[in-house]
């Protein structure tokens, strides 16, 4: 056990995937409120409050900084709400207002006071994960991180946040009328899912920093809303993802020598990509799938209708052939070719020497267009 | 500390401050369009979507080149713009998420690269990290110079395309139907971000530079309704906040210069947003008052003037006491008031009866003039339904 602890690459990846499984659960929710951009304004306001929570009681990490520091981020929450409430400005606006000033005084702030200590400006926007090993306190006699000591807690209040009030949470997610009809007081909801977002970032601050958070909050949960439509799945898949960028982005980062916690993020930011591209139902390669589907389902339709509206005539044998195509209905000689030998192999057509002629199943296709049932059953009635 | 007159003359102060006009103009006519048009966190994202462009400009170039970081940091900026805008078309993300996601992939290869940056080069690293917070006092003529050709042609564009900005920010439906490109004026305003991003680098950084585009628009837009005169102002709200930031910055203590700059922009912004006149929060408070306080008046005199018209008798004297019963309020004070406008007047009356009021010539007149303004406003109200 403690063996374990002490394992500097096992405390680099679990506090990164703690970092994420704690950043997702309520990235979730926030990515599907449409508040996603809240987690900037968040991440960097709370520089304010953990500069001056350390110059108030010297502390720069635990319980009195993830609380007190926590109170900014909901207080650039209250602030930005306020402003656009005024009307003088849109809320993107207010937003963009806000945060920046809060993060302007923070950092000024950490130039007069904290030249040469642990906590600065570059250690607090980009986090140094590889080192969260040096600090430890000992827990039932066991050396663990302190940084993984304060996310195994974060992540353990959000689960429990998460799971109690998974009902209301969904509500309130998807139906804000219906969660206030029903009294579950979807605003104060959304406020305790702010503050723990700020309460998570400010955990994670020394290790990732305050901007890589919103990739951690972020990037996980819309890679698993392009996958499935189920909300506990999102929150496993986001997990699972969180994990799994926590192990492949250390493994990757040592290998180039390159910043471990950027690098997590971005094996998160692939898996998004991934998730865009070959996501059976939403991704990219699906939808054009489906697109050349119906393309080609229309173009099939084309050709029985056309056969069917000449079967019968006396131009049949001059329009029923693979060469009227071309001039009739203008398709290149590879497109008709091709869409005949589709509609032979899903039998709607058959071939008698020149001539295309229509299977009953072909016949059928044809009358669905012209004949739609609704037209015949208002005819016949 | 030294004195603001030998800050002035000083070489690199001088150099400091040009950097910082230029930027504050160009950002804040920039922003102008961005804020109306809604994109401020746009703004935000390809502020920090400059960081890997930066580290990639710095490999490309060999050293810290400032046109090479630049055009790196415009490239990534944009390639961050088309990546948001793909996954709001072809995803079923809403824009703040892949915003979000922009600035998230982006900003994270931006500190990839600079680690990677940072573990190879040489001495020449050094400067890297200014980019983030800003760092004025390193500011060389020759980046002016750049940052003054830059400014041109963005400044050129707003002037030349004036019309079909204007069209495309406050009606893109109207625009497209009058058959102006949208989609490229579209595109190219929101390329004018990220060069008025790039353009705040050096003095500003990477993580504050959305401010500089959102902070001086805003302000400027409490002063008026016209897009004119507010691209002018937020033009000058920039130059002012940007000057005195650099300054401050550049004036010792090694205070970075990003923060200070976004400071004096937000102190800008507040002060637009208490006191600018008709849309200030203090102005429309104090507007507020005073119409309250006439809307008060106007009842003090009609009660009067429909006491007066009841008994017949223009200079009926009205007692205190019932008008404060009839008011439902005390009207002691305000009636004295009143009379200080020459509106009524107090009547001689026996001690062992109350205060005794009535209207003057000119109070009269004031309470028709008020119910006639009154009727017409309502009448207005019901044409316009």
């Amino acid at each position: 056990m403690s063996a374990l602890f002490a394992s500097i690459p096992f405390a680099i990846i679990a506090t990164g995937a703690l970092v994420g499984v704690a950043a997702s659960l309520l990235g979730t929710f926030l990515i599907l409120r449409g508040d996603a951009m809240l987690t900037d304004a968040i991440g960097h306001s709370i520089v304010l409050g953990i500069v001056l929570v350390w110059l108030a009681t010297g502390q720069a990490s635990g319980p009195v900084q993830i609380v007190g520091a926590a109170v900014t981020g909901l207080a650039t929450v209250v602030a930005t709400e306020a402003l656009a409430r005024t009307r003088r400005m849109g809320g993107d606006a207010a937003i963009g207002l806000v945060f920046p000033a809060l993060f302007s005084i923070g950092v000024l702030l950490l130039n007069l006071y904290a030249r040469d200590v642990h906590i600065d400006a570059h250690t607090v926007l980009l986090g140094e994960i590889g080192f969260v090993w040096l600090d430890v306190v000992p827990v039932f006699g066991v050396d663990v991180p302190d940084a993984l000591l304060w996310m195994a807690v974060v992540t353990a209040a959000n689960l429990a946040f998460v799971v109690t009030l998974y009902k209301e949470l969904k509500i309130a997610t998807f139906d804000r009328g219906l969660a206030a009809a029903l009294g579950f007081a979807p605003g104060l909801l959304g406020y305790a899912l702010l503050g723990l977002t700020s309460a998570t970032a400010v955990a994670a601050f020394d290790s990732v920093g305050v901007v890589l958070f919103l990739a951690f909050a972020i990037l996980p949960p819309a890679a698993a809303y392009l996958l499935t439509d189920r909300l506990a799945l999102i929150l496993a898949y986001a997990a699972g993802f969180s994990v799994a960028a926590s192990v492949l982005g250390y493994l990757l980062a040592v290998a180039w020598d390159v910043s471990i916690g950027g690098t997590m993020a971005l094996v998160a930011a692939a898996i998004l990509a991934a998730s865009f591209l070959a996501s059976p139902r939403y991704g990219l390669v699906a939808q054009e799938v489906r697109r050349r589907g119906q393309v080609e389902a229309n173009e099939n339709r084309a050709l029985t209708v056309h056969l069917f509206q000449h079967e019968r005539g006396p131009e049949a044998g001059e329009e029923n052939v693979l060469s009227a195509l071309r001039t009739h209905l203008r398709w290149g000689d590879a497109k008709a070719r091709a869409v005949v030998a589709r509609c032979l192999d899903a039998r709607l057509v058959e071939r008698s020497g020149q001539q295309l002629l229509l299977t009953n199943a072909g016949r059928a296709t044809a009358r669905e267009i012209l004949e739609p049932a609704g037209r015949r059953a208002g005819a016949g009635g | 500390m030294e004195t603001l007159a030998s800050l002035a003359g000083d070489y690199t102060v001088r150099t400091v401050a040009a950097g910082a006009l230029l930027l504050g103009v160009t950002s804040g006519a920039l922003g102008a369009f961005a804020v109306l048009r809604k994109q401020s966190l746009l703004g935000d994202v390809l502020s920090h979507a400059a960081l890997p462009g930066v580290a990639l400009g710095f490999l490309i170039a060999g050293g810290r080149s400032f046109a090479a970081v630049l055009a790196g940091a415009l490239v990534t900026g944009v390639a961050a713009a088309l990546t948001m805008l793909l996954l709001t078309r072809r995803s079923r993300l809403k824009t703040d998420a892949a915003l979000g996601i922009a600035l998230g992939s982006f900003f994270a290869a931006g500190v990839v690269l600079l680690s990677y940056v940072q573990g190879r080069a040489g001495a020449g690293q050094a400067g890297l990290e200014t980019f983030l917070f800003g760092q004025a006092a390193a500011t060389l003529r020759s980046d002016v110079w750049l940052m003054a050709g830059i400014s041109i042609v963005a400044i050129g564009l707003v002037l030349a395309a004036w019309k079909e900005f204007s069209a495309v920010t406050f009606d893109p439906v109207f625009a497209a139907s009058i058959g102006l490109p949208v989609a490229i004026l579209d595109a190219t305003m929101t390329a004018m971000i990220a060069l008025a991003v790039v353009l705040g680098l050096q003095m500003v950084g990477v993580v504050l530079m959305s401010a500089m585009v959102v902070a001086p628009a805003v302000a400027a837009r409490q002063w008026t309704n016209r897009l004119g005169i507010m691209v002018l102002l937020s033009a000058l709200f920039g130059a002012v906040g940007g000057v005195a930031g650099a300054l401050i910055s550049a004036s010792g203590r090694g205070l970075a210069t990003g923060p200070l700059i976004v400071l004096a922009l937000t102190a800008i912004a507040g002060f637009s947003l208490a006191f600018a006149p008709n849309r200030g929060l203090v102005s429309a408070a104090l507007l507020r008052a005073l119409e309250r306080r006439s809307l008060a008046d106007r009842r003090v005199l009609g009660a009067l003037e429909a006491l007066a018209l009841q008994h017949d008798d223009p200079g009926y004297p009205s007692e205190q006491g019932m008008l404060d019963a009839y008011l439902g309020t005390a009207s002691g004070w305000r009636l004295r008031r009143l009379r200080q406008h020459g509106w009524v007047r107090r009547v001689r009356h026996r001690p062992e009866e109350g205060i005794h009021w009535r209207l003057t010539e000119a109070g009269a007149r004031r309470a028709r003039d008020a119910r006639s303004e009154e009727r017409a406003d309502m009448r207005g109200e019901g044409g316009n339904r």
